[in-house]
């Protein structure tokens, strides 16, 4: 049996370019004549434009456009609503400048092109704009208060869109229930941050009568699409490539960003290149941000710790416009039954405008807000019946025989919440051996004796992954024996150059490093979506294997011809084609793929081998008979899953609070993760660790501070914490391998998964370190400063809730 | 410790001599005085490698060695660089020669995914390792806690800075070996 690639730590192909440096980002690129671009920015979080003088702008030398709204002429349209929703009944999109108002700071006003960057923001500083406040909504307190002012003068109550879903009869369930408990459960904001800012570098080929755009995106096909559209030009006169993409987290997912439509219109006004870098400033206050909830739970449950009801009413913080509908609403109003056998669920969600950055998804995209809401509900429980926490859980599971599962809700997608397979009671029995889970309460009482806090938290998620509608890929031999494969996906690290050449290595026997992968060219792939919501190398990875399975039988039967063998004995192996049990005739899949094209003419080294091989003769006829349609060994390959496949997994961890300063520490964390089965486990592992980090960021260190204007109070990395090495402990990671029947190869995605369950993992330990002072963490994200104030609150009232058991042992403190 | 010449104070506009050496290769240039290093490098002298990522200093994307210091590039104006011998990432290993250790480390242990951040880490790790060459777990976190990285979460940076210690006190054993036997 050869080598099987799939499932194998491979190390990455993507690696020494770009550990040499030698990576290709946006920024990199440097085209002849090229020009730099800067963008205006609005001071004011909703003010109307009374007037912009732009002349003196226009007149510094080496400033070659400046425009403004009224110059775009046709081009100044609002940006298209990527995906409509019935409930989405006043969706507002973009201007790619603003004309007559501004409605969040940072929000694109103008757009100057000169010599060079440094030139393009003096530039800036020479247009003047008159502006008129408005009165402005900060939070989504004033957004839904009764008098709130209006983000958009036509739309009532700032509600963009307004949600409701249920399944069973919960009202009911509510009002007979034997134990019912209602919460108030926040989530602020907080921000994708890939260190590479976006960026895009555009070209007009006045010859080609093209456009080339390279752009830091994770969807190249969509922004091709509509800039031709937008362009009036023929898709195939749009090329547009993401090449080396510094993270996107789904930041970049979004389009149109202003400046996807202001650089191309400045370079084909121009006729010269024109390049746009965003700075990290720009990226803190026009890059779209995620993850402001409020959520009003009810929730019933009996005497055994079984939940009965959920009915969560809940406000969605959009931004200022909606350009990626409510995708991350529906997705928390789907995801927050988890693995959890939940019959009777009412899900009310608003979603309002807010004068901020637009909302689109961050990586886990409404999940982790889901997560922390259900996940304190367990734990409630657990509390509330004196029970074990993970007995709670395990109580309420879905069970492996119940697949599959459907929560009876519509999911982002426009098709079932079906969790197609899983085995959720495995990986919390992982969880516990890895945590020593049983020995817990002794090591956390015998701290206690020596004043210290440790907590232990879980956070249990199911993930819906790999939706549709499809991803595509192209896989062909070169004549030099090579493998290429390209695919519409992107790649922002996620390592497709490698696990997609593992998927095709398997089928025609070669090693992954053989293999070639472009992503992220639309000249290369003309069809697919992009990279993001957990499926790119599920879904474009069972196109590429599907190809590459096509690919193979085209080599047996061609290689069936030549040998005079049937097909079904030839063997792929070490890069060689050969019957069955005479691999010392042999042909390389290069010279293979000289005969798969009839041309006569023949080039190189395999060629002239090939000469000195007894093959069978050509047959007479076509070179090209019917069964044989087209020369060369390649083959396009299309997969379109049902619907999506669901993840899951639990975090655990040990932590320890320091109660007089508010700083926590970890001292052990673990995840257990099923995406079904790993096409690469030092990948896999490396998505959870990185996703985990971002979770721990976002539910400790990361906040974005609005003030009440709502201006970006953290606006850099000195005030916006992204947590380092000093911060992020090691992370235990263990799989459980249930694969998804959706698909060929049995996986699921794994991207977004480490971060989700963090925020309820953290507030679940907390809660256990501080309980001999009765906290419930009840927001996030908190800090030590907060977490401070929250020991204050509770040493000065002794019963801040009314929990149903009493804990002795809190020390007592005088309060000041 | 790198010393910042103290130079009078030119003009925004005024273009500066400059004349320094980087990656062995010495280069003598006019640059507007206002011009950060970071942008001299990647965009006069077309060193790539050398990313930025916040100018302000944070992040370290643009760490590289100034006179075998390790620091940010976007925190200085080219013309402070004048008469100075600058490494960057791509002075570590060329496309013709084998991956430097620490390179080689940071491919085994799968310590790097969009690959943004990492030519900074690098340059952060090589100074770090000459000041620790067999650094404990703290030593290393501490000494990688001015690069910020969004997507390994660092423990296989970690991990691949500890195995870089090793291949490189290896190399420095064959290499005083050698060194006795001639």
């Amino acid at each position: 049996m050869a080598t099987r690639w799939f499932g194998a730590p491979v190390q990455r192909n993507e690696d020494p370019r770009l550990l040499r440096g030698q990576g290709l980002y946006v920024d990199d690129i440097d085209l002849p004549g090229m020009l730099h671009a800067a963008v205006l920015r609005s001071p004011y979080a909703h003010a109307k434009i009374v007037r912009i003088d732009t002349q003196a702008a226009s007149n510094l030398p080496g400033v070659h456009l400046v425009l403004t709204a009224t110059d775009l002429g046709e081009v100044l349209e609002p940006s298209p609503l990527l995906i409509p929703h019935p409930a989405l009944t006043h969706p507002r999109t973009q201007l790619p400048l603003a004309l007559h108002e501004v409605r969040y700071v940072g929000e694109a006003v103008a757009f100057v092109v000169a010599d060079s960057r440094y030139l393009a923001e003096d530039a800036l500083e020479l247009i003047d704009v008159a502006y008129e406040p408005l009165p402005v909504v900060h939070s989504l307190a004033t957004a839904s208060a009764p008098d709130a002012p209006l983000v958009h003068e036509d739309v009532q109550g700032n509600v963009a869109a307004h949600l409701l879903q249920s399944v069973g009869n919960p009202d009911e369930v509510l009002a007979n229930a034997p134990h019912v408990i209602r919460e108030t459960l926040q989530m602020e904001r907080g921000a994708a941050m890939p260190m590479e800012c976006r960026g895009i570098v555009a070209r007009w080929d006045h010859y080609e009568q093209m456009l080339t755009c390279w752009i830091s995106t994770q969807a190249p096909i969509p922004i091709r699409n509509g800039l031709a559209a937008i362009f009036h030009l023929p898709e195939h006169k749009v090329r547009v490539i993401a090449p080396d993409v510094g993270g996107g987290f789904g930041a970049k997912i979004m389009l149109f960003y202003p400046e996807e439509i202001l650089t191309p219109f400045a370079t084909m006004r121009l006729g010269r290149p024109v390049k746009w870098i965003e700075d990290r400033r720009e990226n803190f206050i026009s890059t779209n941000q995620e993850r402001g909830q409020l959520h009003e739970v009810e929730y019933a449950f009996d005497d055994q710790g079984v939940l009965l009801a959920v009915r969560d009413v809940f406000l969605h913080d959009t931004g200022a416009y909606t350009p990626y509908g409510i995708i991350v609403p529906i997705i928390t109003s789907c995801s927050l039954p988890g693995p959890y056998r939940l019959k009777h669920y009412a899900s009310d969600c608003q979603a309002l405008y807010t004068n901020k950055v637009p909302v689109s998804p961050y990586r886990g995209a409404g999940r982790p807000h889901a997560v922390f809401v259900m996940e304190r509900i367990m734990d409630r429980i657990a509390l509330e019946l004196q029970m074990d926490r993970l007995e709670v859980r395990a109580r309420n599971f879905i069970r492996p025989d119940e697949f599959p599962w459907d929560v009876g809700l519509v999911y982002q997608d426009g098709g079932p919440t079906r969790y197609d397979s899983g085995n959720y009671q495995a990986a919390l029995d992982k969880l516990k051996l890895a945590l020593d889970y049983d020995t817990f309460a002794t090591r956390q009482a015998e701290a206690r004796v020596q004043g210290r806090y440790l907590g232990l938290g879980i956070g249990y998620y199911v993930e819906g992954t790999s939706i549709g509608p499809y991803e595509g890929a192209h896989v062909r031999v070169e004549p030099d024996g090579r493998v290429f494969v390209a695919t519409g996906v992107t790649s922002q690290g996620q390592s497709h150059q490698t696990v997609f050449a593992q998927i095709v290595a398997d089928q025609l026997g070669i090693e992954p490093q053989a293999v070639l992968v472009a992503t992220g060219d639309t000249q290369a792939f003309n069809w697919g979506v992009g990279t993001f919501a957990s499926r790119a190398a599920t879904v474009a990875g069972s196109a590429v294997h599907l190809a590459a399975v096509k690919v193979r039988k085209k080599i047996q039967a061609l290689a069936a011809e030549l040998f005079e063998a049937s097909a079904e004995d030839i063997e792929l192996a070490e890069g060689k084609v050969f019957v069955k049990g005479a691999p010392q005739r042999a042909l390389t899949l290069g010279q293979l793929a000289i005969k798969a094209n009839p041309l006569r003419y023949t080039y190189g080294e395999s060629a002239r081998t090939l000469a000195a091989m007894n093959l069978a003769a050509a047959r007479p006829g076509p070179a090209l008979p019917p069964e044989r349609d087209a020369p060369g060994l390649e083959a396009d390959g299309f997969y379109s899953p049902p619907h999506g496949s669901f993840a899951s997994g639990v975090h655990g961890a040990i932590i320890e609070v320091d109660p007089a300063t508010g700083m926590v520490s970890f001292i052990k964390y673990v995840a257990v993760h099923d995406c079904g089965h790993l096409i690469n486990p030092l990948v896999v592992e490396g998505q959870v660790h990185g996703g985990v980090a971002q979770g721990i960021g976002g539910a400790f260190f990361e906040r974005l501070v609005y003030d009440d204007t709502a201006q970006l109070l953290s606006s850099t990395f000195m005030d916006y914490l992204i947590p380092t090495a000093a911060e992020i402990p090691d992370i235990t990671v263990e799989h459980i391998e249930t694969p998804s029947p959706l698909n060929p190869l049995g996986m699921k995605g794994v991207g977004e998964a480490g971060v989700i369950p963090v925020a309820a993992l953290f507030a679940s330990a907390l809660d256990d370190a501080l309980s001999p002072w009765h906290i419930r963490i009840r927001e996030m994200p908190l800090h030590p400063c907060r977490l401070h104030e929250l020991l204050q609150e509770a040493r000065c009232h002794k019963a801040v809730l009314p929990l149903a058991t009493e804990k002795p042992g809190a020390p007592t403190e005088n309060c000041h | 410790m790198v010393t910042i010449k103290q130079t009078s104070m030119p003009a925004l506009h005024d273009m500066c001599s400059l004349s320094l050496t980087v990656n062995g290769q010495h280069y003598e240039r006019r640059v507007p005085a206002r011009l950060l290093l970071s942008d001299f490098l990647r965009h006069e002298l077309h060193l790539t490698g050398t990313h930025v990522g916040c100018e302000h200093g944070v992040c370290g994307c643009c760490t590289i060695l100034l006179n075998g210091e390790a620091v940010r590039s976007c925190l200085m104006l080219a013309v402070q660089a004048d008469g100075m011998d600058l490494t960057t990432i791509e002075g570590f290993a060329s496309s013709q020669e084998p991956l430097h250790p620490i390179q080689q480390a940071f491919q085994e242990k799968h310590a790097l995914q969009c690959g943004f951040c990492t030519p900074g880490i690098i340059v952060s790790v090589h100074a770090l390792l000459r000041e620790h060459p067999m650094p404990t777990e703290e030593e290393i976190r501490h000494g990688l806690s001015g690069n910020l990285c969004r997507c390994t979460g660092y423990q296989n940076i970690v991990a691949a800075v500890k195995c870089a210690a090793v291949y490189l006190a290896d190399q420095e054993t064959t290499h005083s070996r050698n060194e006795n036997n001639k």
